[in-house]
């Protein structure tokens, strides 16, 4: 029987159908999500995990709440406009006398003296002298005596300040701010203010690396993307080389290149062409060639794959049209790797943005971008507040630009007319 | 060969002596000289690798001949680059920018021109209309079909009023109805606007439709010039007889040769007598050419005048709805197809003998292949 159900018996089917589907769908889904699981549950804990944790300790801060509990409940109603009263005395020297049995009291001074220089000493000379609990109603007085910072409203609020459990004290201090002891955001004193200059400097040497990529880069590209495969295989050899080559090694390559006996400066000497070594390295020229070069396959490799996508009918076309060949490039060529010059760039300057091996090694002291801070924070100083808050800010800006990218990617619309 | 042509039209033109070789060795086009008169729809045609998109690209300027010099309006324009010899092109995959909105595709060749602003409106717009697509001037080419992509593509190589237009194989991506429409459509433009147009195509069909003229390359050498029913009629050569519409091959040898009919004895028996186009002399092999229109099937027994009369066996019969064609063997050549009416077919079977006959004016004897 070739003619068609009657309608009654589709309607019948509908609704197994339907399920039938749903049950087919579902199958498909529980496939694909057992084939992504395993990567997934990595990221989560090598990516995802480190960096929530990096973004909550930005703003943790329960050290000084574990260390003087007693002390930060007294302190709970306290308005800051004048020094607190007796009961909180005698709670810090309560608190003081358990800690250092406890052994914890450099927990506390180390946070609290991140946020007032010389708090360290002040609570552990008080725990040194505080023999015993002080008597009735003369807290305020013994440990007066012990110190006379104990009689500053400043000691107070600062202590205050770091009762937890969250503080925005860590990512201020990433953005050369402080909260002074009226609680006012202000800026931080000019010795102290030097991460806005460092994020500016890690922005500046991205930006002229990534400007560096791109010039070299765009015509390594264009030639990749129009020789004849054989040659073009040989060339992207050469181009994926370092890659296949360990940064550090690359990066002390330029040490024995660019320093002052170095191969560079010897053999301009035996030209005859300088008298006196040039200063190549551990300057902010050393950083960027050493960058640019590390950083050159991650510009040449999008850049290629959206040329090479474009069909050399295109230029041919624009120049049977009456377009000399600057006026097909500028017109026709570049826009369509624009893609790739946004993508290239991106990628660069992210990965830049988070350089710390090579301007370390090839870098000045004014050379050193925020990662060298954050590092030296985690492992030197321990002060993972700091660094965490650091960090978060530089994700933050990386972010932003992801962001912005990707509206300007979404404006326009690539799509080609050709198949080919 | 220009057989009662009207040759007043100037070449517009002119291919003179050219050569051209990749690599050194082998010669892609051998010595051409070809002139394309103003105003004419003249096609090249030939098999892949015969030369005649090189041929196209030369003129185009995308490439450069190895020898010889090729005029356009008596200017030889050997070095002179693309951009500036004003010849519009229109490409196998239309190669519109996908970056730029169809009225920007068009407006392309008149703002590289420095066109005033009103002045490129007011012919984009008049494109636009001439291919019937107003509405899409906002839209890109990714959002087009093929037609429309290839009508846009049209446009663009039209806009600027060039004094030569280049096809190649324009309508080779587009399915089998909508390159027949394009056709008509692009044969309309040719005659109402009276611009000089080369095509090339490797589509016999397409080049019959319409060209004024026909050039059948092969192997790098213009075989025949002439208008699409005298290449039909009157080939000169086998190659073109059998890449021109369809074709039945007798082999055999010329016995002699009375003025411009000779008598062939057939390789695989028989002998016929066919009009000598192209055999140098009593002795020589040669090639011969029938149409299967021009075949006729007699039943066995049937009298029948004239010289050509051989006998064959029915091997196949094909329906092919507005006619039918009858596969038999014929002296040796068991693929010799014979047109039908349709429904003649039915009075065929498999294995039966039957006669077949054609005019000596029909049967060409041509080159040996």
């Amino acid at each position: 029987m070739t003619t068609a159900s009657p309608t009654g018996a589709n309607a019948q089917a509908e609704v197994p159908l339907k399920r039938r589907l749903r049950r087919a769908e579902r199958t498909r889904q529980v496939k694909a999500l057992a084939l992504v699981a395993p990567l997934l549950v990595f990221l989560l804990f090598t990516f995802a995990g480190p960096i929530a944790g990096m973004l909550w300790r930005a703003v943790d801060d329960r050290e000084v709440r574990q260390v003087l509990p007693q002390t930060i409940a007294a302190l709970a109603n306290w308005d800051g406009k004048e020094l607190p009263d007796e009961k909180a005395y005698a709670a810090l020297a309560s608190d003081i006398l358990a800690a250092r049995a406890a052994g914890t009291i450099a927990i506390a001074a180390k946070r609290l003296n991140y946020a007032l220089n010389g708090f360290r000493t002040i609570l552990t000379s008080t725990a040194r002298n505080l023999k015993a609990a002080p008597e009735q109603r003369t807290a305020r007085e013994t440990l007066g005596k012990i110190n006379p910072a104990w009689r500053e409203r400043a000691t107070w609020t600062t202590i205050k300040n770091a009762s937890g459990p969250m503080t925005g004290f860590y990512l201020l201090a990433a953005l050369d701010l402080v909260r002074n002891a009226d609680g006012a955001i202000v800026a931080a004193p000019p010795d102290q203010a030097i991460y806005r200059e460092i994020f500016a400097r890690t922005f500046l040497i991205s930006l002229g690396v990534t400007a560096l990529c791109l010039i070299l880069g765009f015509p390594v590209a264009y030639l990749l993307a129009t020789l004849p495969p054989g040659r073009s295989n040989l060339l992207m050899i050469f181009v994926l080389l370092p890659f296949w080559t360990s940064l550090l090694v690359r990066t002390c390559a330029w040490i024995v290149l660019l320093q002052s006996k170095g191969v560079v400066n010897d053999s301009l000497h035996w030209l005859g062409i300088i008298d006196e070594p040039l200063r190549l390295i551990y300057n902010r020229f050393g950083v960027c060639v050493a960058m640019t070069h590390v950083l050159l396959p991650f510009m040449i490799l999008p850049l290629y794959s959206s040329m090479k996508a474009i069909s050399p009918a295109y230029m041919r076309a624009a120049a049977s049209l009456g377009a000399p060949p600057l006026t097909a490039f500028l017109r026709i060529y570049l826009p369509q790797t624009l893609p790739g010059i946004g993508a290239g760039s991106l990628l660069v300057f992210i990965l830049a943005l988070g350089y710390y091996i090579t301007p370390a090694l090839v870098g000045g002291a004014a050379d050193q971008m925020i990662s060298y801070f954050i590092a030296l924070y985690t492992t030197e100083t321990a002060n993972w507040g700091l660094a965490s808050a650091l960090g978060a800010v530089l994700l933050l800006a990386t972010l932003l630009l992801a962001l912005v990218y990707g509206k300007l990617v979404q404006g326009q619309q690539v799509t080609g007319g050709m198949k080919n | 060969m220009e057989a009662g042509m009207v040759t007043a039209a100037p070449a517009l033109v002119r291919f003179s002596g050219i050569q051209k070789t990749y690599d050194g060795e082998h010669l892609v086009v051998k010595n051409l000289d070809l002139d394309i008169r103003k105003g004419e729809f003249i096609t090249l045609l030939g098999p892949s690798g015969s030369g005649k998109t090189t041929t196209l690209m030369m003129l185009a300027g995308f490439e450069v001949p190895t020898h010889g010099e090729i005029y356009l309006a008596d200017r030889p324009i050997k070095n002179v680059p693309p951009h500036r010899r004003d010849i519009g092109m229109v490409f196998q995959n239309y190669a519109l920018f996908p970056h730029l909105t169809i009225a920007e595709n068009i407006a392309f060749p008149l703002s590289v021109r420095k066109t005033n602003k009103a002045d490129v409106q007011e012919r984009v717009s008049a494109a636009l209309r001439m291919i019937k697509m107003e509405t899409f001037a906002h839209r890109r080419p990714g959002q087009l079909s093929g037609g429309q992509q290839q009508r846009v593509a049209l446009a663009r190589a039209l806009v600027f009023n060039p004094q030569l237009v280049l096809m190649d194989e324009p309508l080779g991506a587009l399915d089998k109805r909508l390159r027949e429409q394009m056709q008509l459509e692009i044969k309309q433009l040719h005659e109402t606007m009276g611009i000089t147009i080369v095509y090339v195509t490797h589509d016999q069909s397409e080049a019959l439709t319409m060209s004024d003229r026909i050039a059948v390359f092969n192997d790098g050498i213009v075989q025949q010039i002439d208008r699409p029913d005298a290449l039909y009629e009157h080939p000169v050569n086998s190659f073109v007889a059998h890449f021109i519409g369809e074709n039945n091959v007798l082999a055999g040898t010329v016995e002699t040769i009375d003025k411009d009919f000779c008598r062939v004895v057939l390789a695989g028996g028989g002998a016929v007598t066919a009009r000598a186009v192209n055999v140098s002399g009593a002795g020589a092999s040669t090639s011969l050419s029938v149409r299967p229109e021009r075949v006729a099937i007699v039943p066995e027994g049937t009298s029948s005048e004239g010289p050509n009369r051989l006998p064959a066996r029915v091997q196949n019969t094909i329906y092919l709805g507005d006619h039918a064609l009858a596969v038999l063997e014929v002296a040796g050549n068991a693929e010799f197809m014979v047109k039908l009416q349709p429904g003649a077919h039915h009075s065929l079977t498999p294995g039966e003998d039957v006669f077949i006959s054609f005019r000596p004016e029909d049967c060409l004897a041509l080159d040996p292949v």
